[in-house]
């Protein structure tokens, strides 16, 4: 079994509480990098791990710290996105309910590299008992001296707390977080100015996801080289797969990345459930393109994936069995992209409405000649030409449905009835 | 620069006061918008369009239980979204979107929980059921009724 890094706490007893956490090793690499590290030798370090963000671009974290203005005294700020939404991923809801403090370690370091003296998480509204442990485990954290003034006894000191979403799935994109974050709807803002120069209340901001600030004590603690070991040269470090689906054993595992599907779904979620052969699978969540059975020796990595046409996203694994309807799939991922788009921008607001009337109408029965192709010209004039990176996204489950199962689609419409679904 | 606020911060504070609200009235009545507009300095038309956005806030009364089975992909490929949708339907007599007669229960369907490993998924207020069958929202649907006979 591959070494846990982030997950290494789970099965603890009270593995949540900031006990267990300084049991294990905890808040050492903040005692360490005070000590030994300059804000910059740490943007140094985190750059050279090739540590790259986990919430679905993949973009270099140590990048977007050297992007952060660096003139002391500026008002900066850093945010936390647990804003988990996109289906299929409950990674992490996991990291935050199970080892809250691990991620408090990742923002401290992170502020003092950037130099922020305040930190907001943005938990999404649903994690009722994530927003519990935030909330516990930031006031234990400062009744132990990890937050607050003049941290550990150095100069640095952080304030950090915890902000409530209430149910929108694009406050996950960073410039909506932080319109949502300064009490406005969610809409994305345009880029650039990116919010490493104008971010939240107009100051220069540093967004990541938890999993992503997880993994920094770790660097600290265990060096750049380290890090770098473990994955593929472009994707370093483990990552936290989420599996779901027609497979045995569901649920999150921590591997190094690289690891090929194949072994994620044979041997770590112990194969298919149903008897039934594997028909396809979302890689990287709903926003990602699908594979078919026949790719699943794809390593799990970002240029991989993005070489075969898709995207580790979240890292978020959907198995499909051959009893699945792939028109069905992309009726309900279309279904949740026209719920939550913001409405903002027409290509998005309008055309995963219509979409979603074509394949709900295929799904029924009452399909049309023409509706394939009309479901493929909307989908292509929606790429590209959204406001933000929702509309490509909700264009993938059915650009790639019909690239890999266009049999399925025709089926649908002059049959008025699926071929595959018992 | 008129409808700025001069606090950015006060602003802040909209989405917490609108779930302070909520919390106070039941729902969002329009009464509690205008105490929060008020509150907060800020036109009740621009405290309305942030409460529209956001899918936990209800401008309409909702019952003492609120349903909310998961519509989620995961959810549905095994066994749960609408398998659990119509039956919950069928034992409560209410379609999605409605509430019973005598307002104990209203039924929804909801976008990913994030419980795609646990699924298939069911909320009912600030509670999550996981890993939910037909069988387990019998109990669900008696101990709720239980509380209150």
């Amino acid at each position: 079994m591959p070494e846990k890094i982030l997950t290494r706490n789970f099965g603890l007893p009270r593995s949540e509480s900031i006990d267990v956490y300084l049991a294990n090793g905890g808040y050492q690499a903040l005692n360490k990098a005070l000590d030994q590290y300059s804000p910059e030798q740490l943007i140094e370090l985190v750059t050279a791990s090739g540590l790259r963000g986990r919430g679905g671009a993949g973009f270099p974290a140590g990048k977007k710290w050297g992007f952060m203005p660096k003139e002391p005294g500026a008002e900066k700020y850093v945010c936390v996105n647990t804003d988990e939404g996109e289906p299929g991923t409950f990674k992490d809801r996991e990291l935050v309910e199970k080892d809250p403090h691990q991620i408090i370690e990742g923002v401290i370091l992170a502020s003092y590299a950037v130099g922020a003296r305040r930190a907001f998480v943005y938990i999404r509204g649903e994690f009722f008992l994530g927003v519990k442990r935030w909330i516990k485990a930031i006031d234990d954290a400062y009744a132990k001296g990890f937050l607050g003034q003049n941290i550990l006894g150095s100069r640095f000191s952080l304030d950090l707390s915890v902000h409530r979403g209430a149910g929108a799935y694009i406050c996950g994109e960073e410039t909506a977080l932080i319109e949502s974050l300064e009490g406005k709807r969610g809409e994305p803002r345009k880029k650039p100015p990116y919010p490493a120069s104008i971010g939240l209340w107009g100051k220069p901001t540093l967004v990541h996801n938890v999993e992503t600030l997880a993994n920094i004590p770790h660097i600290v603690n265990r060096g750049a080289a380290w890090f770098a070991g473990t994955g593929t040269p472009k994707s370093s470090g483990t990552k936290i797969f989420c599996v779901s689906g027609h497979v045995r054993n569901r649920g999150v595992f921590e591997l190094p990345l690289g690891v090929t599907l194949r072994e994620i779904i044979e041997e770590h979620a112990g194969g298919m459930i149903s008897g039934r052969a594997l028909k396809a699978v979302i890689p990287g969540g709903a926003s990602t393109p699908m594979l078919t059975a026949a790719q699943i020796g794809t390593p799990m990595a970002f240029e991989t994936l993005e070489a075969a046409g898709t995207m580790l996203g979240t890292g978020a694994v959907v198995v499909m069995d051959e009893g699945t309807c792939m028109v069905d799939v992309a009726r309900r991922l279309m279904r949740f992209f026209a719920h939550e788009s913001c409405g903002r921008c027409v290509p998005c607001r309008v055309g995963t409405r219509r979409m979603l009337e074509i394949l709900e109408r295929l799904e029924t029965g009452r399909g049309k000649p023409g509706d394939v192709e009309r479901l493929r010209e909307l989908a292509n004039s929606i790429r590209g030409l959204t406001f933000c990176p929702m509309g490509d996204a909700a264009t993938n489950p059915v650009l790639s449905g019909l690239q890999l199962f266009p049999d399925e689609y025709e089926y649908h419409v002059t049959h008025k009835r699926c071929a595959v679904a018992a | 620069m008129s409808n700025q606020v001069r606090d950015p911060a006060k602003r802040s504070m909209l989405l917490t006061a609108l779930y302070i609200a909520q919390e106070q009235y039941g729902y969002l009545t329009p009464e509690a918008l205008e105490r929060v507009a008020d509150r907060l300095g800020l036109p009740v038309s621009e405290v309305y369009s942030a409460a529209s956005f956001y899918s936990l806030y209800r401008t309409q009364k909702t019952g003492r239980y609120l349903l909310q089975v998961c519509d989620g992909l995961s959810c549905h490929l095994v066994g749960g979204a609408e398998t659990l949708v119509d039956y919950l339907s069928k034992r409560l007599g209410i379609k999605p979107g409605e509430t019973t007669l005598d307002g104990q229960f209203t039924l929804e369907t909801v976008q990913c929980l994030a419980s795609c490993g646990t699924s298939p998924a069911i909320r009912v207020n600030d509670a999550l059921y996981e890993n939910m069958t037909l069988e387990k929202v019998d109990e669900l649907l008696e101990t709720l009724r239980g509380y209150h006979a």
